[in-house]
C-alpha cells in the first residue's frame, strides 16, 4: 500500500545536466487531421492533445494545415519575426548600457506574435502580454514609437507613467499591456462579447504564458467564453519557462494546456509555436469559428522561451545553458527560412541582405527616438503629466499636489 | 553577531525557523530551487527539502488560499507574494478569509499564517513594482501588519511574526534590501555594512510586533514613519539640523500609540511621513489617533508627507517619492508655526 504523498513537479534538467525534452509530446508534421471550423468541441479533443504541425524537418509544408500562402506573403512573415528579433536585440543591448531601465525580449518565439496578427483581421482587437512585442510590429507600429515608450521620452506613448514594454497602440487595436499577470484574458472575453451584443464581425485575441494559466483571470476567461460562446481566440504561449518554474508548476505534466479548452467547453488546439504556417492556420481556424458564431478556441502555442525571462533575470542559475539548441521544434525564423530556400524564393544571400537592411532600420529608428530624450539626457517629459488621466477631470486635491509639486521643484 | 543585508537577514529567520519547528513551511512563486527573485529565500529549498520550500504556480489566490488550508491543518505556513503589487488577486483570501476565520468560527478554526511580500518604490520598478498597499491591510480587523527598516528588526520581526498565532503581512521595502537610502537617488548606493542595525544574532531572537522604535532620539519634533521613510526622515531631519526624534512604529496593527504619544507630547510637533498614497493612507489613522492622544500637546498642526495619489509613475519616480527635499521642507515648515 502505499501513502499519499506530495507531489513535486520533477524539472527535466537543472544546470549542469544535460537537456531533456522527452516530455513534450510531439507528431509529426501533417499528421493531424483539419476537420471545418464548426465542429462540435468534442471533435477538437484529439487536437488539443497533438501538435498541428505544417513544416517538417526538411522545411516542407505537409498535411492539411498548410494555409499554402504565397512566397511573398511568407518573406513579409520572415521580415516582422527577424524584425522583433533584432529589436529586440537591440533593446536589451541598450538596456546594458543603462539607456531604458528594463527590457523583456522574445527571442525563439516570434512566430507565436507575427503569424497570428497576419491571420487576422486588422480590426480584430488584440489583448498582448509582455513577450507579444512581434504582435505591434506586424501591424505596423513604429519602432519609433516603440522606443520611445521604452525610453520614457517626450514622445512617450505612456506619457512616462509606464515601465518599459507597457505599450498600447488604440488605432492599431492593440491593447494596454498590463504588469499584473492574466488580467487581460477575461477582459478580452468581454471585449468579444461587446462585439456580439453589438451585433459586429470582430473578433478578439489574447495571449499569456503557460505560467499565467494557474491565475484565476484564466479560468474566469474560459468559463465566461464557454458561457456566452465569446468570439475570442484565447492564447496559451507555451515556452517551457515561467521565470524559474517550468511548466509543470501550471500544471503541463502529463496533460496539454489546450486541452483545458474542451474540459471548459470551448475548442482546443495544441500547435507548433514555432511554425509560422502552423500558427497561421490554427488562427485561421478559430477566427473563422468565431466569426461564424461557434464560440471560442483555446489554443496551445508550443515553443520556448530562448532567452532570460527579462533583463532582470538570469536562466543560467535554474536550467540549463544548452536548452535551445536542444529544444526540438527549432527556432522559428530559421524554419520559415529554409521553407522559403527549399520553395526557391529565397536564398542565404537575401537572408544576409534582409538582416543588415532590419540592423539598419532598428539603427536609424533608435537615433530618431533618442531624439526625444531619455530618462537622463536631453529633453524630458514634464513632470506633472503625472497628475492627468488619473480621473477624467484632475480632482482638487490632486490639482493641489500638482501646485505643491511644481512651486517645489 | 554578523554583519547580514536585509536579504540574509530574512532567510536567517525563515532558516532559523525552519529547523525550529517542523510546522514551517515556505511557499511562493520561484521561492523554492530558485530562492527567490530577490533572493531571500535562497538555498532553503536545499536544505529543507521541495516538501518544505515550495514553488507555487502562479496564483496569488491560490498560494494564500492554500496556505489557510495548510495553517487550518496544522502548519505554519511562510507564504511570498512576488510584489505587493500582486497580491491583489489573493485580497479575497485575505480579507474575507485569514482575517476573519477565528472570528466567524469562535475560534474553532485558526490559520497561523506569516504573507511576505516586498513593497515601495525607488527601484525605477513603475506602477507594478512599487507599491506601499500596507494601509489598505491595515484596514482589515483580523491581521497585523508589519514593516520593519533594517536587518536587525527585519530578523526579529519575521521570526516573532512565523509564531505569532494571528495572521501577519510583512511588507519588505525592498528599496532597503541591499542597503539603507535616505532618499537621495543621486547618490551611490549605500551598503548596510557600516549600519549599526545591520548587526544581527545568528540564531534565535524575537522582537515583539506592536512596540516602537526611537530610531533617533531628539526634543523638538516627532517625525513618525516606517520603512524606506524612517532612513528619509533621519537625513532630512539632520540635513536641517534639527533635532527631530524619529520614531519607527515597526507594526501598523498592533500600533505603539504609547511610545507615539510620548514622544510627541514631549515635542508638542509631529510630522508622519509615509511613501503610500497619502489620501485615506496609513497617516490618517495616525494623525487622527495622535490628535486623539495628543491634542493639548500640539503647538502645530500635524504634518503629512506622502506619495502623491496617483499610481506610482516610471518616469517620474523620483518626483513621486516623498524624498529627502520633500520631508526637510515640510519640516522647516512645521518648526516655523508659531506654538
Ligand atoms: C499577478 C502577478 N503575479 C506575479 C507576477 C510576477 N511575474 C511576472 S512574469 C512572471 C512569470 C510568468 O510566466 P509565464 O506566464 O509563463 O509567461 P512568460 O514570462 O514565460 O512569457 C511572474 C511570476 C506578475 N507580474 N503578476
Amino acid at each position: 500500500m502505499s501513502e499519499p504523498k506530495l507531489h513535486v513537479p520533477a524539472v527535466p534538467a537543472r544546470p549542469g545536466e544535460t537537456p531533456d525534452f522527452s516530455y513534450v509530446n510531439l507528431a509529426p508534421a501533417g499528421a493531424v487531421m483539419k476537420p471545418d471550423p464548426r465542429v462540435p468541441v468534442a471533435e477538437t479533443v484529439a487536437l488539443a492533445e497533438s501538435l498541428i504541425r505544417v513544416l517538417d524537418e526538411q522545411g516542407k509544408a505537409c498535411g492539411p494545415w498548410n494555409p499554402k500562402l504565397s512566397p511573398d506573403r511568407l518573406i513579409v512573415g520572415l521580415r516582422e519575426m527577424l524584425l522583433t528579433r533584432v529589436f529586440d536585440d537591440r533593446m536589451q543591448r541598450t538596456q546594458r548600457q543603462g539607456r531604458i531601465t528594463f527590457y523583456i525580449r522574445s527571442y525563439g518565439e516570434e512566430a507565436v506574435s507575427v503569424a497570428a496578427a497576419a491571420a487576422l483581421a486588422r480590426s480584430d482587437m488584440l489583448f498582448p502580454s509582455y513577450r507579444n512585442q512581434g504582435l505591434f510590429i506586424a501591424r505596423g507600429v513604429s519602432l519609433v514609437e516603440l522606443m520611445c515608450q521604452l525610453l520614457s521620452n517626450t514622445r512617450d506613448m505612456c506619457k512616462g507613467r509606464q515601465l518599459p514594454v507597457m505599450y498600447h497602440a488604440a488605432e492599431e487595436n492593440i491593447f494596454s499591456l498590463s504588469g499584473n499577470l492574466a488580467t487581460q484574458f477575461p477582459q478580452a472575453v468581454g471585449w468579444s462579447m461587446a462585439a456580439a451584443i453589438k451585433g459586429e464581425s470582430r473578433i478578439a485575441a489574447a495571449w499569456i504564458g503557460e505560467g499565467s494559466t494557474a491565475a484565476a483571470d484564466f479560468h474566469h476567461a474560459l468559463t465566461f467564453a464557454k458561457v456566452y460562446k465569446a468570439p475570442v481566440i484565447l492564447n496559451v504561449v507555451n515556452n517551457q519557462w515561467a521565470i524559474s518554474t517550468f511548466q509543470g508548476y501550471a500544471g503541463g505534466e502529463q496533460r496539454s494546456f489546450a486541452a483545458r479548452g474542451p474540459g471548459v467547453g470551448i475548442a482546443g488546439l495544441r500547435v507548433d509555436g514555432n511554425d509560422y504556417l502552423a500558427v497561421y492556420a490554427a488562427t485561421q481556424w478559430a477566427a473563422e469559428r468565431a466569426r461564424c458564431g461557434e464560440g471560442a478556441t483555446l489554443i496551445e502555442l508550443v515553443t520556448y522561451r530562448a532567452g532570460a525571462h527579462s533583463t532582470s533575470d538570469d536562466p543560467t542559475r535554474y536550467r540549463p545553458r544548452e536548452e535551445f539548441a536542444e529544444w526540438p521544434l527549432g527556432d522559428p525564423a530559421e524554419r520559415l527560412k529554409q521553407h522559403l530556400i527549399q520553395l526557391g524564393a529565397w536564398s542565404e544571400s537575401q537572408h544576409a541582405a534582409l538582416l543588415a537592411e532590419l540592423e539598419e532600420t532598428v539603427a536609424t529608428a533608435w537615433k530618431q527616438a533618442m531624439a526625444y530624450g531619455t530618462l537622463s539626457e536631453g529633453p524630458k517629459l514634464d513632470p506633472k503629466l503625472m497628475f492627468s488621466d488619473v480621473y477624467k477631470n484632475m480632482p482638487e486635491h490632486l490639482r493641489l499636489q500638482c501646485e505643491q509639486m511644481e512651486r517645489e521643484a | 553577531m554578523t554583519i547580514m543585508n536585509m536579504v540574509q537577514a530574512l532567510n536567517s529567520a525563515m532558516d532559523v525557523m525552519l529547523a525550529r519547528d517542523s510546522s514551517v513551511v515556505v511557499l511562493g512563486e520561484d521561492v523554492g530551487y530558485f530562492g527567490g527573485v530577490f533572493r531571500v529565500t535562497d538555498a532553503l529549498q536545499k536544505k529543507y527539502g521541495a516538501h518544505r520550500v515550495l514553488d507555487t504556480p502562479i496564483a496569488e489566490g491560490g498560494i494564500v488560499g492554500a496556505a489557510i488550508g495548510m495553517g487550518v491543518n496544522g502548519l505554519r505556513p511562510v507564504a511570498e507574494i512576488q510584489f505587493a503589487d500582486y497580491i491583489y488577486p489573493a485580497y479575497d483570501q485575505i480579507v474575507s478569509e485569514l482575517a476573519r476565520l477565528r472570528y466567524r468560527s469562535a475560534a474553532a478554526f485558526t490559520a497561523p499564517l506569516t504573507i511576505r511580500t516586498p513593497c515601495g518604490g525607488g527601484i525605477r520598478g513603475g506602477q507594478t513594482h512599487s507599491q506601499s498597499p500596507e494601509g489598505v491591510f491595515a484596514h482589515v480587523s483580523g491581521i497585523k501588519t508589519v514593516m520593519p527598516s533594517n536587518p536587525y528588526d527585519a530578523k526579529g520581526l519575521l521570526i516573532a511574526a512565523i509564531e505569532d498565532d494571528d495572521p501577519v503581512i510583512f511588507f519588505e521595502p525592498k528599496r532597503l534590501y541591499n542597503g539603507p537610502f535616505d532618499g537621495d537617488p543621486e547618490r551611490p548606493a549605500q551598503a548596510w555594512t557600516n549600519h549599526p542595525m545591520a548587526e544581527v544574532p545568528e540564531g534565535y531572537y524575537r522582537l515583539e510586533i506592536g512596540k516602537a522604535a526611537v530610531a533617533r532620539a531628539g526634543g523638538a519634533v516627532t517625525m513618525v514613519t516606517y520603512g524606506t521613510m524612517v532612513h528619509v526622515c533621519i537625513a532630512a531631519a539632520e540635513a536641517e539640523g534639527i533635532d527631530a526624534e524619529v520614531i519607527d512604529i515597526r507594526s501598523m496593527m498592533p500600533l505603539d500609540i504609547d511610545t507615539i504619544a510620548q514622544s510627541v507630547e514631549k515635542t508638542g510637533r509631529c510630522l508622519i511621513a509615509h511613501e503610500a498614497t497619502r489620501f485615506a493612507g496609513f497617516g490618517a489613522e495616525l494623525s487622527a489617533s495622535i490628535q486623539e492622544h495628543c491634542f493639548w500637546s500640539l503647538e502645530a498642526p500635524i504634518a503629512r508627507v506622502a506619495g502623491w495619489d496617483t499610481p506610482y509613475p516610471h518616469a517620474f519616480e523620483w518626483h513621486y517619492f516623498p524624498g529627502k527635499q520633500r520631508v526637510r521642507r515640510s519640516l522647516r515648515q512645521l518648526m516655523q508655526i508659531e506654538g
